[in-house]
């Protein structure tokens, strides 16, 4: 089976919340409280257990490339829509003690709630903030890359629903390159901010979930440098040991002096 | 849809959302079309990306406006100021499309002497009659024979313009004097050029709020899509229509849609993005009093409507294609009366109810609130939500005997009288209202057939996914059984006012437990047979004025040509205009007046414009869309003398609904309140009208002005700041199918008001807090939205603050808020009698609003403010 991904594009991304909805009523996802925000049009805070799919809205005092809006200083609105990258090496998985989160045959990363047990290791240990615990439930909930769509030969429910095509779903090194041709057309078109967000160079080890974006990727709440926690195993191991060492020597030197 | 109907003959769309692909630039105004039409938009997503310009001009800084080109602020309830400003651009600079304006519009047509423009009577055009505020439009009729009688063309009277080209009498307009080099002093391109004189980007910058570098980018930019080469689109939406003026702001739009020969051409066009869904369709079948299915004239009391001759006679045309209107009207009266229905009794024309007197939403709730009205039927609407003042129309509820409301869910309207907030402020007492109301469960449009018709007048067929819970039953279950019970007691009581109801034809068969009428059948009826054999006509050519032929409505003719084939559930598109998938009315022509595609002698203006065009060896019109002009009529044919109907249509007339074929930059008829477009003020303004100080706002329209609605001055120390209500993409209108679902409710939980920030920090407001909304009408309480997406305009000076309120809040469901439609006015445009939304006068101050009986003191005492 070639390896999915969703290209995520936020230059042609309307902010509508399709993928949001689409998500939810597929999904039966409860929804995620009542809370006016003041944050934009953003109510739905950010991705967790209940919300697997988040639309960000960015109000930003910059130009967008050509386009003519602000008035008196410069203006532009973004919006992209955020969702589980599903790690290469995902610190979710790798954090997980009792092997309820799984790497699937379509190369994602899926939680089985019947194997959770609702430590919550995964949650700290995504380095996108993306996994979450329903403390109603108890256990830990995130995208399943619609495994059922998928298994049925469908796409996952946010792309279908996608108005203008901002998400897109296919195959990984397709998608990428296709990345690759649409920020070099941004840039022709005076887009000169579009770059790729496609963390391959660090410990994740790439994702399944790749974007278009305007502008820096923390301004989406993304990590520039992504890193899985199991990275820094050796240096906390070792610190852990040499602290263990100059402990028992204290110890000793205390009794020996 | 009078601003497209008298503009180019069909109150419709021109055009789908998917040929906006083929624009050079697209120009939203009036509407915020990624929030409200997300489906629709992708077709503007697509277009960008192939280089088209997308232009947004809009109060507010929207979803659209993010992904616009070029967005420019406006002042609301100035678009005319600003279309205007852009028809002077394109005369003053002759970027007119020359060619196409010559041969296919009235610029050439020389008007009578009689006519005077509103510059020459300070704001007001001849035939004002200030005594009744209304207009006698003879002086406007250009042509030969100003004929047809008893109807005064256009007069705001109890009829409203939603028929035809307006209320309006036949008249001869073929055969007129014309000025082809367009340099007579009266010829309409000339006093065109006039009326617009003052529209310059200086005045556009002052009064719209516009900066004039922003003007002149967008009219350069929309301008140059124009010519052989290029074509331009406008889409707009109730930005436009909820104004006092609003079918003269589409028809300025239409104005430079002509100027710029931008009508009938692939890319062209004006796109009315409808409110919701069939929405069109609900004009072209109406839910609306002055018309009936088809878009001819109910009968008006006393005018038309002694007998069925003197109805034809007030409603034909002797030119172009509503020469046919006889056969529209018998065909119809067949469809409703069947055999009931014979030349002796004019086909049954007496049975039709008359128009008496102001029926629109508006009036019959102020009627209503006057004790007038006994019982209601509300279906698919919420007016305790949605309606303008609702206030107002909520105690108007109270005053009824019986109401019925039939929905998915017990919405706000019928639950008024127990949980409405004039129960909380003790304005009304349940144990005292008399009002019986019974709520019905309806069934949602999966759980029933039939069909939409939408933006693009494209009927889509849809099929029952579910039955529906409980006693939950369709619309047609809910007609149907009433209408057949009705005629059961109509029965026993041979009273004369019975006989229509007895005659009506009402075979529908029914199926299933729940013994739901075929709604096939409906289709079918509307689509139209031949009496003798039930067999199906496949378009309206086939209709008769003999009794003959019956159908429902005449321009749907065709979506089911034969008992197997509706081709409103076709599936199978075959190109971008989206043929082989539904339905589009009339005969499947997606671009409207597409003869226009071509040159005056059939050939394309050019290679990447072409869409219809003459083939000269088998001497027929043909092309990428079914041609909207008579297939086999050469673009050399002259009509003979005494031609009548499209005969009398020469070969190069593409408006072929119209009297003389052109499209009308002047309409000699059709409108109440004026052949040309001009700058009025809104019914409340924060400005005086720059050009004419005796008119404040349009003339015509009709402020309903009384204690239970009141206006504020123009402008008013106490309300100084612009309010306009709207719509977000995550709830639907009233919210009453959107605050229940958890999905929707929890993406905009509370109702909210965007504010710029320099108005925050003048009224002391933080982002996140509450505000306390005012209006000479009623007050409420929102979330503050701060954000620089709202800007303060500099207009004539001084500052103006623009806030937006959208309307999706009630006392029902997951999320409750406050109704921004407390707020609106009930007021009446002279045409369409619709409220004006955009462009009131508000106050915004920091906190929540008083509880119970204290929130009406907060507003008196605000009212009592000096």
């Amino acid at each position: 089976m070639p390896t999915s991904a969703f290209l995520t594009d936020a230059s042609i991304c309307i902010g509508c919340k399709a993928c949001e909805v689409a998500c939810k009523e597929w999904n039966h996802i409860p929804d995620d409280g009542f809370n006016w925000t003041g944050q934009s049009y953003d109510n739905t805070h950010a991705l967790g257990a209940s919300t697997w799919r988040h639309v960000l809205f960015l109000e930003e005092k910059q130009s967008m490339g050509p386009q003519l809006a602000g008035i008196d200083e410069p203006f532009r609105w973004q919006f992209l829509s955020d969702v589980c990258k599903h790690c290469e090496n995902a610190g979710c998985l790798e954090a997980c003690p009792t092997g309820a989160i799984v790497r699937t045959e379509l190369e994602s990363v899926y939680v089985q709630h019947d194997v959770c047990n609702g430590c919550g290791y995964c949650v700290v240990s995504c380095p996108f903030g993306v996994v979450d615990k329903n403390h109603e439930v108890g256990t830990a909930f995130k995208c399943t890359f619609c495994y059922d769509r998928q298994r049925d030969g469908l796409m996952p429910a946010c792309a279908k629903a996608c108005p203008t095509r901002s998400i897109r779903f296919g195959e990984l090194q397709e998608l990428r390159q296709e990345a690759q041709v649409r920020v070099k057309e941004l840039q022709d078109r005076g887009y000169t901010d579009a770059q790729i967000y496609d963390p391959a160079g660090f410990s994740v080890g790439g994702t399944h979930a790749i974007f278009v974006i305007l502008g820096q990727p923390e301004a989406y709440n993304f990590p520039p440098a992504p890193e899985v926690p199991t990275i820094h195993l050796k240096s906390a191991w070792s610190a852990a040991l040499l602290s263990a060492f100059v402990v028992v020597l204290v110890i000793f030197l205390a009794f020996a002096l | 849809m009078p601003g497209l109907g008298t503009s180019f003959g069909r109150g419709g769309a021109t055009t789908a959302p998917s040929d906006l692909v083929n624009s050079d630039a697209i120009l939203i105004m009036g509407s915020n079309m990624a929030e409200n039409h997300p489906v629709g938009f992708q077709w503007v997503i697509e277009a960008r990306e192939r280089g088209t310009k997308v232009i947004h001009v809009d109060p507010r800084f929207s979803r659209t406006s993010a992904m616009a080109d070029i967005w420019a602020p406006l002042r609301a309830g100035s678009d005319i100021l600003f279309l205007g400003g852009l028809i002077h651009y394109v005369l003053e600079n002759e970027k007119d499309f020359r060619e196409y304006v010559i041969h296919y519009t009235n610029a050439s047509i020389i008007l009578p002497q009689e006519f005077k423009d509103t510059e020459e009577l300070g704001g007001v055009f001849s035939g004002w009659d200030a005594k009744n505020r209304s207009y006698d439009s003879s002086t406007w009729l250009y042509g030969a024979c100003v004929e047809g009688g008893q109807v005064a063309p256009g007069s705001a009277g109890p009829h409203s313009g939603h028929c035809k080209e307006g209320a309006g009498a036949g008249a001869d307009l073929g055969d007129c004097e014309c000025d082809p080099t367009l340099s007579h002093p009266r010829c309409v391109y000339q006093v065109l050029k006039k009326h617009y004189a003052r529209y310059t980007p200086e005045l556009v910058e002052r009064f719209c709020g516009v900066p004039r570098e922003r003007f002149l980018k967008i009219a350069e930019t929309f301008c140059s899509a124009s010519g052989a080469e290029k074509t331009g689109a406008i889409c707009y939406a109730l930005g436009w229509t909820q104004q006092s003026k609003g079918p003269q702001i589409i028809r300025a739009a239409a104005i430079l849609q002509l100027v710029l020969g931008n009508i009938g051409r692939p890319g062209g066009g004006i796109l009315a993005l409808r409110g919701h869904a069939s929405i069109q369709g609900s004009t072209d079948i109406p839910t609306l009093y002055d018309i009936l299915p088809g878009y001819l004239p109910m009968p008006n009391l006393g005018l038309d409507s002694h007998n069925l001759a003197d109805y034809i006679a007030a409603h034909r045309d002797p030119t172009g294609w509503w020469w046919n209107f006889d056969k529209y009207i018998v065909s119809l009266l067949k469809a409703y009366y069947g055999e009931g229905a014979k030349k002796e009794n004019d086909w049954g024309f007496n049975w039709l109810p008359r128009v008496t007197g102001d029926h629109s939403h508006q009036g019959y709730f102020l009627e209503m609130m006057d004790g007038k009205v006994e019982g209601l039927f509300v279906m698919g609407q919420n007016p305790a939500v949605a309606g303008p003042n609702s206030r107002l129309e909520r105690k108007a509820l109270s005053k009824l005997k019986w109401l019925v409301v039939r929905d998915m869910v017990e919405l706000e309207t019928a639950t008024f009288w127990y949980d409405s907030p004039e129960v909380e402020r003790g304005e009304l007492r349940p144990e005292e209202i008399a009002t019986e109301v019974f709520f019905l469960p309806a069934a949602g449009q999966a759980e029933k057939d039939g069909t939409f018709t939408n933006t693009q007048r494209l009927l889509q067929w849809h099929q029952k996914a579910v039955d529906p819970p409980g006693d939950a039953r369709s619309e047609t279950w809910f007609m149907y059984h009433l209408g057949r019970r009705l005629k059961e007691k109509a029965k026993q009581d041979p009273r004369p006012r019975n006989a229509g109801l007895s005659a009506l034809t009402w075979d529908y068969s029914v199926g299933g437990t729940m013994q739901e009428p075929k709604v096939e059948e409906v289709l079918q009826e509307i689509n139209g047979y031949t009496v003798a054999d039930r067999a199906l006509v496949s378009g309206f050519t086939e209709l008769k004025a003999d009794g003959s032929t019956a159908s429902g409505c005449w321009i749907y003719t065709g979506v089911f040509p034969r008992q197997d084939e509706n081709r409103a559930n076709q599936r199978n598109s075959q190109d971008l205009l989206g043929h082989g998938w539904g339905f589009a009315w009339p005969a499947d022509r997606r671009v409207l007046y597409n003869r226009a595609s071509a040159r005056p002698d059939g050939r394309p203006w050019s290679e990447r414009k072409k869409l219809v065009w003459w083939d000269e060896q088998n001497r027929e019109w043909t092309g990428l869309d079914v041609p909207d002009f008579t297939r086999t009529k050469a673009p050399n044919y002259q009509p003979p003398k005494d031609a009548h109907g499209d005969e009398a249509l020469a070969g190069d007339k593409p408006f072929i609904l119209h009297p003389d074929g052109t499209g009308w930059i002047f309409a000699p008829k059709g409108l109440a309140d004026g052949p040309l477009p001009t700058h009025y003020e809104g019914l409340e303004a924060p400005v005086c009208n720059p050009l004419y100080p005796d008119h404040q706002s349009n003339p015509g329209a009709m402020r309903e002005e009384r204690p239970d609605n009141r206006f504020a001055t123009s402008p008013d120390d106490r309300f100084p700041y612009v309010m306009s209500t709207y719509r977000l993409t995550e709830h639907h209108t009233s919210g009453a199918m959107s605050r229940m679902l958890p999905h929707l409710a929890e993406l905009q939980p509370e109702f909210f008001c965007e504010i710029s920030p320099e108005l925050a920090s003048e009224r002391g407001i933080e982002n996140g807090g509450w505000v306390t909304v005012m209006t000479r009408r009623g007050i409420v309480e929102a979330r503050a939205l701060v954000t620089s997406r709202m800007r303060p305009l500099p207009i004539d000076g001084k500052l103006v603050h623009q806030v937006g309120v959208p309307y999706h809040w009630g006392t029902r469901g997951l999320v409750k808020g406050d109704s921004a439609n407390d707020l609106v006015a009930i007021s009446e445009e002279p045409n369409v009698r619709i409220m004006e939304a955009k462009g009131i006068l508000c106050d915004v101050s920091p906190g929540r609003r008083a509880r119970g009986k204290a929130a009406l003191d907060q507003l008196n005492a605000h009212l009592g403010r000096k």
